[in-house]
Formats: C-alpha cells, sequence, structure tokens
C-alpha cells in the first residue's frame, strides 16, 4: 500500500508523465462523491477533521438532495514506489439529465473509474457513461462499490462487469467508499494502468475549457485541461471561437480549495481567472490560446446541450417578474444549459418559456430560483418541442402548447428517444406492457447475466420524460433503471387540447398530447378545475375541446350567498377588515375572462404528479 | 358583540375626542347602546361577549352592574362635552345583550333614566331591549314600558324543538305567543329574532317556524342566517362531526323562503336581515349603525362611534368596571378613519339597506360595474335609472359581493 504523498509535484513544473486525469463514472447513487471523499482523505488533500460526506456536492440543492449537480475536478498528490504524483479526480453526476456534464469531464482525462455499487449491478447509466468513455477512448478501471453491504454481491457482478468490458472478473477492484477498504490500492492502480497525457509543451498553448462557473466574488471561473503548451499568469489569452482575448488574472489548481500557481502545462487541470463576468465569454467547449502565440487549429469542443422539457416560469406575484429576468440571467451563468425567453399568458402574465434537460433540471432550477433569490412561482405543465410543418410547408417549432398552430397542418413531428431499461428478467412482461401502453417500439433485448435484461424501445420522449420513470420504478418493485438519449423525431397523431372557463381558452393549461390520449387529459383537466375553482356569482362552464370540439365538460354552479347576515351590534370595524380582507384575497386572483382563479387554483391543477418533487430519478 | 376585539390605536385614558368627531355632529343623530353582558346559559353558537357568571368581582357582578353602566353614562356625557359636541338629545336607545332581561327591569330603568338625564330623549324615540323568552313576566315588562322602553325584542329562534335543542335555547316555543301578547298589552312593539339554517333543520322546518312567528303579527322580524364562529360549542361539534355543517346553498333557499313568506304576510325588507310591519317599525337604532350616525356604546366589549372615530370598550366586565371605577376611559382600543376608509364603509352599510346608496358617490370603476350588476340580477334597474343602488333579491344574498365590485379598486 502507499503511503501519502511525502512532497506533492508542483503545478506548472509537472512532467505529464506523472500526471494521471481521470473521472469517476458511475450509474446515480452508485458511491461516487463518497469514493472522491475517500480520496480527497487519503491523499492528505482535506484533513480528515475537516472532511464531510460528499464534500464536493457543496451546493446547498446538492447537499439536501444528495445527489452531484455539477462536476468538480480535484488536484491530489500520490505517491507509488517512490515517485510523488499528481492525479486530477473528476467526481460527474449520475443522474440522467446531466449526461452532458459527464461528456464534458470525460474530455478531460486519460481514464474512468467506473463504479458499480456491489449490491445494485450494472444499471442503466453505468452502461450509457461506460459507452460515453469508450468512444472517449478512456482507458477504463472497473470497480466494486459498497462491498461492505451484506447484500453485495462482489462474484456476480465482478463477472457482469468483466464481461460487459472484457478482462477478468479478478482485475475487478472491490471497495468500500465507506469504509475505505480498497481505495488506497484503486489510487495505485490508477497510477499503474492509466495513460499519462501527452501533448506537445513547445507548441502554442492550447486547453479545452470543460466548465465554467460564475462567482460572486472572483467573476467567472473556467476550468481547463491543457493539451498542448502552457499558460501563465498575467499573460493574455484568447477564446479561439470568439477571438475574444483576456488578462489571466489568476491561475491555479483546485485543491480542493483554489490554489494559485505558477501555470498550468501540458497535461494539467485547473482554473482560469480573467475577471469575466459573464460565462458566455468564457464557452465550455472553447479552446484557450495564447495570445500572443495563437494555436492555429482549436481543439475539437462538445455540443451545447439541447434543452428536452420547456415550461413557463411565471412569478406569482406580477411585480416580481423584473427580479426573475435578473434571477435566470444569474443561473444562467452556471448553468449553460438553461434556457429562456420571455412569453407573456392571458392568465399567468407575464413569464418565460424555459428550456431544461430534464424534469430534475427543471425542479433544481425552479427551487433554486425560489430559494436563492426569493422568488413565488407558477410553472406549467412541461411539455417537449414540436415540429409542426403547415399546409404552406412552413416549419413552426412549438414550445408552447399555446402556439400549436389551429388548422391547415401538413403532420406534427415529435421528438424520440432511445431507451434503455435494465431490469430482472421477472419484469420483462410488466415493461414491455409500459412501453407498448406508451407508443414505444422495441430495438432489442439482451440478456446481460442469467437474469438481468437490457431492453431497448424507441420511444417519443413526451411518453418518458414525466411520470415514466416512476411508473417504471412502480412496476418493477424498484429493480429497472433507465436510460435515454435523443434519437430523432416521428411523425405522430397529434393534437393540441385547449381548456376553457366560461368560453375563454385558459393558455396555461393547453396542453399537447396523442389523439388517443386527449380525451383523458380533458377529463382529468376539467375534474381537477371544477374542484379547484371557487364559486362564482354565475355557473361557470369548464370545458376540454380541440379546436372547435369539445370533448369533455363540467361546470361549477354559481355561488348563491355570500352575505354575512348577523347583527354585530355596532362592529363595524371587523366587518371592514373583513371586506379589506376578501378585497386583498380578490387581488390575488387571476381573471380569466370573468372567472377569479385562485393562484392556488393554478398551483395546483399545474402540479402533477409529474412535476411535483422528485429528489431522484 | 362579538368577543374578539379589533385591533386599534390606542385609546387615550380620558377618552376624549379628536376634533374630527365634530364635523357636522350637530346634523348626525345620536344614540346609546348599552350592553349587557349576562346570560342564563351561553348558547352553543353564540360568541358575543357574555358571561353566565353571576359574581364576576370587581363591580361586575349583575348586582353592580346598573350603577358601573351609569358612571360609563357620566363619563360619556363627559367626554363629550370637553370634546366640544354640541348637546344632542338621544334619538334611539338600544339595550343588548346578553340578555338584557336577565338583570331586574328596575335595573334597566335606572340606566336609561341616568341616560335621559344627562342628554335628555326626543319625543317618539325609540328605545328597545332585546330579551329571551324566559326572562320576561307581565310585570317585567310593564315595569320596562312604563319606564319608556317602546320595543322589545324576543330572540325566538325557531319554533322548532330539535333545532332549539341544538341551539341550546332553553325555552319552549309555547312561551313565545305568551311574551308577544304581554309585551303588547304593555304596548310595546315586538319584534322576533329567527335563525335559519342550523344543523338539523328543514326547509320544512324553517318554513313551519315563519309560519309561527308570523302567526304572532310581529311587528318587526330579523332573520339571520346561523353562522359558525370560531370557537363556539357549536363550531367543535361540526368539526368532530357530532352534528352536519352548514352549507351556502341551504341558506340562501331559507333566506328566500323567508323574504317571500315575510313580504306576504305584509312587512317589508328594509335591511339585508330585517323586515318591518310598517317604515316607522324599522328599528331606527339599528338604521342609525347602517347609517354612520354616531351612538356611545356602553358595557364592556361596547362599540361606540362618533363622527368617524371609532372605538371599543375592554373585553371583560371586571377590567370595565375597574377603569371606571379608577376614572379611566374604558376604550380598549380605537381607530379614526379617513375620508378614504369612511367612504368605503358607507358603501359597506348602506348598500345593505333597502334605502340603497347614491350612484353619484361611488367612484368612477364602482360607477362603471353597475351596469355589470344590473345585467347580472343583483341591483335593481328601475332604483338604478334613479340613481339609487338597491339590491335585488338575489343581490341581497349577495352582497359582500357586489360591495367588493363597486368598491374602488
Ligand atoms: N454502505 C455503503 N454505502 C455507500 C458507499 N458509498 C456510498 N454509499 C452511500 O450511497 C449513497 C449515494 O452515495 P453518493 O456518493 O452520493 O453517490 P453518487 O454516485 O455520488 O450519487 P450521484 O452524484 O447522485 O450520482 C449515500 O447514501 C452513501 O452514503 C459504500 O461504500 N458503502
Ligand atoms: C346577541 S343576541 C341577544 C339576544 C338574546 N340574548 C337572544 O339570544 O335572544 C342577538 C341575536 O343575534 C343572533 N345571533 C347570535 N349568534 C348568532 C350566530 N352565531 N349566527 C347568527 N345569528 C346569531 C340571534 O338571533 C340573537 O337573537
Ligand atoms: S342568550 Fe343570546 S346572547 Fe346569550 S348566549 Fe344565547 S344567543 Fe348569546
Ligand atoms: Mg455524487
Amino acid at each position: 500500500m502507499s503511503p501519502m504523498a511525502r512532497t506533492a509535484p508542483v503545478p506548472a513544473a509537472t512532467d505529464p508523465a506523472i500526471i494521471r486525469n481521470f473521472c469517476i463514472i458511475a450509474h446515480i447513487d452508485h458511491g461516487k462523491s463518497t469514493l472522491a471523499d475517500r480520496m480527497l482523505q487519503y491523499t492528505g488533500v482535506v484533513q480528515s477533521r475537516d472532511m464531510k460526506a460528499q464534500y464536493l456536492d457543496r451546493m446547498d440543492i446538492e447537499r439536501e438532495r444528495g445527489i452531484t449537480i455539477k462536476s468538480q475536478a480535484v488536484r491530489m498528490p500520490w505517491e507509488l514506489d517512490g515517485v510523488s504524483y499528481a492525479l486530477n479526480m473528476i467526481d460527474t453526476p449520475g443522474h440522467v439529465d446531466f449526461t452532458y456534464e459527464v461528456s464534458r469531464s470525460l474530455a478531460a482525462c486519460e481514464g474512468a473509474v467506473l463504479l458499480v455499487d456491489a449490491a445494485q449491478g450494472i444499471e442503466a447509466q453505468t452502461l450509457a457513461n461506460l459507452y460515453l468513455a469508450m468512444e472517449n477512448d478512456l482507458t477504463i478501471i472497473p470497480v466494486l462499490n459498497k462491498i461492505d453491504l451484506p447484500a453485495a454481491q462482489p462474484e456476480k457482478y465482478a463477472a457482469e462487469l468483466a464481461s460487459l468490458i472484457g478482462g477478468d472478473p479478478e482485475d475487478v477492484l472491490l471497495v468500500s467508499g465507506k469504509t475505505g477498504v480498497g481505495v488506497e490500492a484503486l489510487l495505485d492502480k490508477i497510477v499503474r494502468d492509466l495513460p499519462a497525457p501527452v501533448g506537445d509543451p513547445d507548441a502554442p498553448a492550447r486547453a479545452m475549457i470543460f466548465d465554467s462557473v460564475y462567482d460572486t466574488y472572483r467573476g467567472v471561473v473556467t476550468y481547463v485541461r491543457v493539451v498542448d503548451g502552457m499558460l501563465h499568469p498575467r499573460e493574455r489569452i484568447q477564446m479561439m471561437s470568439t477571438k475574444a482575448s483576456h488578462e489571466l488574472l489568476e491561475i491555479g489548481v483546485s485543491s480542493p480549495e483554489p490554489t494559485p500557481s505558477k501555470g498550468l502545462g501540458v497535461g494539467e487541470v485547473g482554473y482560469l481567472i480573467t475577471g469575466v463576468k459573464d460565462v458566455r465569454q468564457s464557452k465550455v467547449g472553447d479552446t484557450v490560446t495564447n495570445l500572443a502565440k495563437p494555436a492555429a487549429e482549436s481543439l475539437s469542443g462538445y455540443a451545447d446541450p439541447k434543452p428536452m422539457v420547456f415550461s413557463g416560469l411565471y412569478p406569482l406575484d406580477g411585480t416580481d417578474y423584473p427580479v426573475l429576468r435578473d434571477a435566470l440571467d444569474k443561473l444562467k451563468l452556471n448553468d449553460a444549459a438553461l434556457i429562456y425567453e420571455p412569453e407573456t399568458s392571458a392568465a399567468l402574465g407575464f413569464g418565460f418559456r424555459v428550456g431544461f434537460l430534464g424534469l430534475l433540471h427543471l425542479e433544481i432550477v425552479r427551487e433554486r430560483l425560489e430559494r436563492e433569490f426569493n422568488l413565488d412561482l407558477i410553472s406549467t405543465a412541461p411539455n417537449v418541442v414540436y415540429e409542426v410543418t403547415l399546409e404552406d410547408k412552413n416549419v413552426v417549432t412549438v414550445t408552447n402548447p399555446s402556439e400549436f398552430p389551429s388548422g391547415k397542418i401538413n403532420e406534427v413531428r415529435e421528438p424520440m428517444v432511445a431507451a434503455t431499461i435494465l431490469a430482472p428478467n421477472e419484469f420483462v412482461g410488466a415493461i414491455m406492457e409500459l412501453c407498448q401502453g406508451r407508443r414505444g417500439v422495441m430495438r432489442g433485448m439482451d440478456y446481460l447475466s442469467e437474469d438481468r435484461v437490457e431492453l431497448r424501445y424507441w420511444m417519443p420522449l413526451a411518453e418518458i420524460v414525466f411520470d415514466f420513470f416512476d411508473l417504471l420504478k412502480s412496476k418493477t418493485r424498484g429493480y429497472a433503471s433507465l436510460d435515454w438519449k435523443a434519437d430523432g423525431e416521428q411523425v405522430a397523431d397529434l393534437v393540441k387540447v385547449d381548456i376553457l372557463l366560461q368560453g375563454e381558452q385558459v393558455d396555461a393549461f393547453s396542453a399537447i398530447t396523442h389523439k388517443d390520449k386527449a380525451y383523458a387529459y380533458g377529463v382529468m383537466m376539467t375534474g381537477k378545475l371544477r374542484e379547484l375553482i371557487p364559486r362564482q356569482q354565475f355557473e361557470v362552464p369548464i370545458q376540454a375541446a380541440i379546436g372547435s370540439r369539445i370533448i369533455a365538460r363540467e361546470s361549477i354552479r354559481a355561488i348563491r350567498k355570500d352575505v354575512l347576515a348577523k347583527c354585530y351590534g355596532g362592529d363595524i370595524t371587523r366587518k371592514r377588515k373583513l371586506l379589506e380582507k376578501q378585497k386583498e384575497g380578490k387581488k390575488r386572483m387571476k381573471m380569466v375572462g370573468r372567472v377569479e382563479v385562485p393562484q392556488e387554483a393554478f398551483i395546483a391543477a399545474l402540479t402533477t404528479d409529474e412535476s411535483k418533487d422528485k429528489a431522484k430519478k | 358583540m362579538p368577543s374578539v376585539l379589533p385591533l386599534g390605536d390606542p385609546a387615550p385614558s380620558d377618552g376624549l375626542l379628536p376634533p374630527q368627531a365634530l364635523d357636522g355632529a350637530a346634523d348626525r343623530a345620536f344614540g346609546l347602546y348599552v350592553h349587557i353582558p349576562f346570560c342564563a346559559v351561553r348558547c352553543g353558537y353564540c360568541d358575543f361577549n357574555t358571561y353566565t357568571a353571576t359574581e364576576l368581582g370587581g363591580g361586575a357582578s349583575q348586582d353592580a352592574y346598573a350603577s358601573t353602566a351609569i358612571s360609563e353614562v357620566e363619563f360619556a356625557a363627559g367626554v363629550l362635552e370637553q370634546s366640544g359636541l354640541p348637546a344632542r338629545k338621544l334619538r334611539t336607545v338600544f339595550f343588548g345583550g346578553g340578555t338584557p332581561t336577565l338583570l331586574p327591569a328596575e335595573d334597566l330603568a335606572r340606566i336609561l333614566r341616568a341616560a335621559t338625564d344627562q342628554w335628555g330623549i326626543e319625543p317618539g324615540a325609540e328605545v328597545t331591549t332585546e330579551a329571551n323568552p324566559d326572562s320576561v313576566t307581565p310585570e317585567s315588562l310593564q315595569l320596562l314600558a312604563d319606564a319608556g322602553f317602546t320595543r322589545v325584542s324576543f330572540g325566538m329562534q325557531s319554533a322548532v324543538p330539535h333545532v332549539l335543542k341544538v341551539l341550546d335555547r332553553t325555552h319552549t316555543p309555547s312561551r313565545v305567543p305568551l311574551v308577544v301578547q304581554w309585551a303588547r298589552d304593555a304596548g310595546l312593539d315586538v319584534s322576533l329574532d329567527l335563525i335559519y339554517g342550523t344543523p338539523g333543520e328543514s326547509l320544512e322546518d324553517w318554513r313551519f317556524s315563519l309560519e309561527t312567528a308570523l302567526s304572532y303579527s310581529p311587528d318587526h322580524i330579523s332573520a339571520y342566517a346561523l353562522i359558525v364562529e370560531d370557537g363556539t360549542k357549536l363550531a367543535a361539534q361540526i368539526r368532530r362531526g357530532e352534528v352536519p355543517g352548514i352549507d351556502d346553498d341551504d341558506h340562501a333557499a331559507k333566506y328566500e323562503l323567508a323574504d317571500q313568506m315575510i313580504s306576504d304576510a305584509g312587512l317589508h325588507w328594509y335591511e339585508v336581515s330585517n323586515w318591518s310591519a310598517t317604515a316607522d317599525q324599522a328599528c331606527r337604532h339599528n338604521l342609525a349603525y347602517w347609517r354612520g350616525d354616531d351612538w356611545w356604546g356602553i358595557g364592556p366589549g361596547a362599540h361606540s362611534h362618533v363622527g368617524g372615530v371609532r372605538w371599543w370598550n375592554v373585553k371583560h366586565p371586571t377590567a370595565y368596571a375597574g377603569r371606571l371605577a379608577s376614572g379611566v376611559s374604558p376604550a380598549a382600543g380605537r381607530e379614526t378613519l379617513d375620508a378614504e376608509t369612511r367612504g368605503v364603509e358607507r358603501i359597506m352599510l348602506e348598500a345593505r339597506l333597502a334605502s340603497g346608496l347614491a350612484v353619484s358617490s361611488l367612484s368612477a370603476s364602482g360607477k362603471h360595474a353597475v351596469a355589470g350588476l344590473i345585467a347580472d340580477g343583483l341591483v335593481a334597474p328601475a332604483d338604478a335609472f334613479r340613481g339609487r343602488l338597491v339590491l335585488t333579491l338575489k343581490g341581497r344574498l349577495l352582497a359582500d359581493a357586489v360591495v367588493r365590485r363597486i368598491l374602488p379598486d
């Protein structure tokens, strides 16, 4: 077993031969962040007394939900056979919504620790992340984690892992991030097995930006992996895509606290500070070079993540609109995946249509807006993006159901995904039934082992992104795991269902659904609204309609009494205060035509099981 | 008086009124309310400021109460004079409760005498007492009439035994015609209070109560929808599921029936919950509340109003008596209304009256709302054409909603 390094290699003066860059990838909750904790501890970069669980999960929301949302890179020293090495470790998120974070991290590494929970075995995101790592030509170190668990089955899953990536089950390391067993051996193996980075130290500098974070005190902090050459403090650097140049105010490594250095050389991972205030000026995927001696060709970047799900976000209090706008601008600084544009809703007022990577992303953004910016928000039912071809061949992209064109439609295309489901074979029947009910087309089925099956489906994104995972979990007693990625589009029989209150369309409640599901949506929504909207001074019909065709109908009976008819012996003050309270209440009502709809009703109607808090997927 | 007092500003210990209270005082009627905070038992639905103990300490016992109340009458007269209000005779006096008739009639007569000694009383003034049917005798009623009372309002509530039982009322229905007759014999006008919408009361029960009440040919009827007040025994019973809850639609149907039957019997509505045989027999004291006249409220928890200044006394009889004994104003809090708030109150109060309110007094947005109210059948078109906003039957049932619609935004 190796001792803690006595002397750590100094950044900017580190021979690439003693650098190892790796990330930890796994299915959600398989213990990446906990393993990272042990590494921080054993390499001595975090003292035991300062240690806390999931040390690198720094955002409140990460700590509360116990999940990683942002990748974190840390430089750690490690000694093997008398040589001090510099390890750059990147802990990555496991949730499918944040797969793009994983891809970015992979590009900064030569190797990946593929972690598998020894009590769970291979899961869908294990496969997805492994696939990404192989695509990036990374050396894989297979590791079974949580071997301290009584339910751990190391032999079984070691065999599964070995057959998946090739190799001998004996080569699969057994560790416990919790107790620390096997972690030092893993660090040794990382040094031994992973290739050192290669690059030309004399070439013009080229560094890949793999993350860019806004910090209130330091401005934008840009995380880079140097491929060729060297970056020094105080020199001028250039962003190769925009040609914008900035002075390097500070350069350093995270260990895990930011530590300034004399520069970063070939193979090193660290951060840059230029005083830039907007992350868009320091774009993830861009290449940083030296202004005085620029590189001829940039490194190949990565595609911006594409939003999959859209939802309208509206402040409960209309006067908070500017606050919401500023808040989104701020969040955007740290979240390149967040896109938004202003929209107005007759029912909800001024707000934004916001694109997200998935529902967890939506939940997290919403929660951060509410918490960090003290906003009360209504979010409309999330939807996917549709491409509508009109009869005149014009194509309209619909991110908001109320903008779905009426009449003269040639075809509607919806986004599709390739979904991979892993589950014990006893659930195959239930899963197939579920997927077929969701308009899925089976693409294949494989046995990973005797009792574990991988099912592959081609499915509409709209069918999978909302409540599918919950249903899948409940139908498989929690055993199934799911991964999906965007995979083309298909023409489908889609319609827009509108909800009308007293004949007035309520834009916030419009939904695009498959024709076969329109009726169910109409019945559900009209029924819900009947319960939620208080009685008015007149009868209020609630209708669901496709175009001009009514498919469901409910009605709210008129209120007949609204008067306090008791003699209060001259206590006029009490009566007036009551009236003032009612008047105040009326102000919090949204008017739909003549119908007063309390905001609570909007919120409740828009809160489906799908958009409710889900800590984890 | 409802038992929860409003939050307001502190009231000065000398009770003196700000100059604003003087404006136009000579043109406003002046009345007196006397609160008698005692009952034999507390009814399960009632949250008025009333106590069943006979021996509350510190000058608040039933025996000492008349003297304590008279000390406030004297204090009141001093405050009004020192504040510079013109001398005004009493136009209305109203003894309410609680159960005023739980005190000996002599005590009520003494208090009335003390008040008329202070202010004098207008010829033809209205002097009312509330009474429970089982707390009066022919003699006590005669004594009241002789002392100057003109009206008695009996808490009949219902003619149906199972309804009276849910309401915790102690009297038997057969007592009502007797007390009505005694009151008439004494020369008093008679009003009957009814409550509808009690849990378990059917529409037929209510019809029977109305028929019965009307068969006694009262000069005046008040019919109140039962309100389940927080903190009452009734509220707890409903919460625990021991009695069914109340239903607004049921209330509406019963109000419509009441209006129909009472009108058919020849009485006219003059306020949402009140009907009288002749215009003269409308309760002028209550009208003064709705019209924003001046009155002083005597007694614990009693509310007063003089020229846009409202105040209310401390709630507990002992605290009340203590204040008066040490020569300090018994007021617990008060508010001085600005012009805007007075406008809001005027609309809120006058809208409930058959005389209605002047459309010209509404804000621009309020005037604008009138057409919609006519269209919705809530406001009588003919009156509106003449410039008065008067509620229709449907409008009376939705009076609070109408008020919200005509108030300035
Ligand atoms: N018994 C045991 N529990 C572990 C071990 N490693 C992690 N855990 C627990 O597993 C849960 C998930 O651990 P994390 O380290 O947050 O997992 P993660 O892979 O980083 O999760 P995401 O970042 O959300 O993908 C936590 O409750 C840990 O305490 C282990 O070796 N043994
Ligand atoms: C305060 S009581 C005083 C009169 C007398 N103590 C009595 O009960 O008959 C005045 C009237 O208010 C009405 N009242 C009291 N509490 C009520 C409630 N919770 N809902 C509706 N009316 C109520 C009753 O009709 C009662 O007759
Ligand atoms: S008798 Fe009248 S005041 Fe007394 S408790 Fe009953 S309703 Fe209330
Ligand atoms: Mg994690």
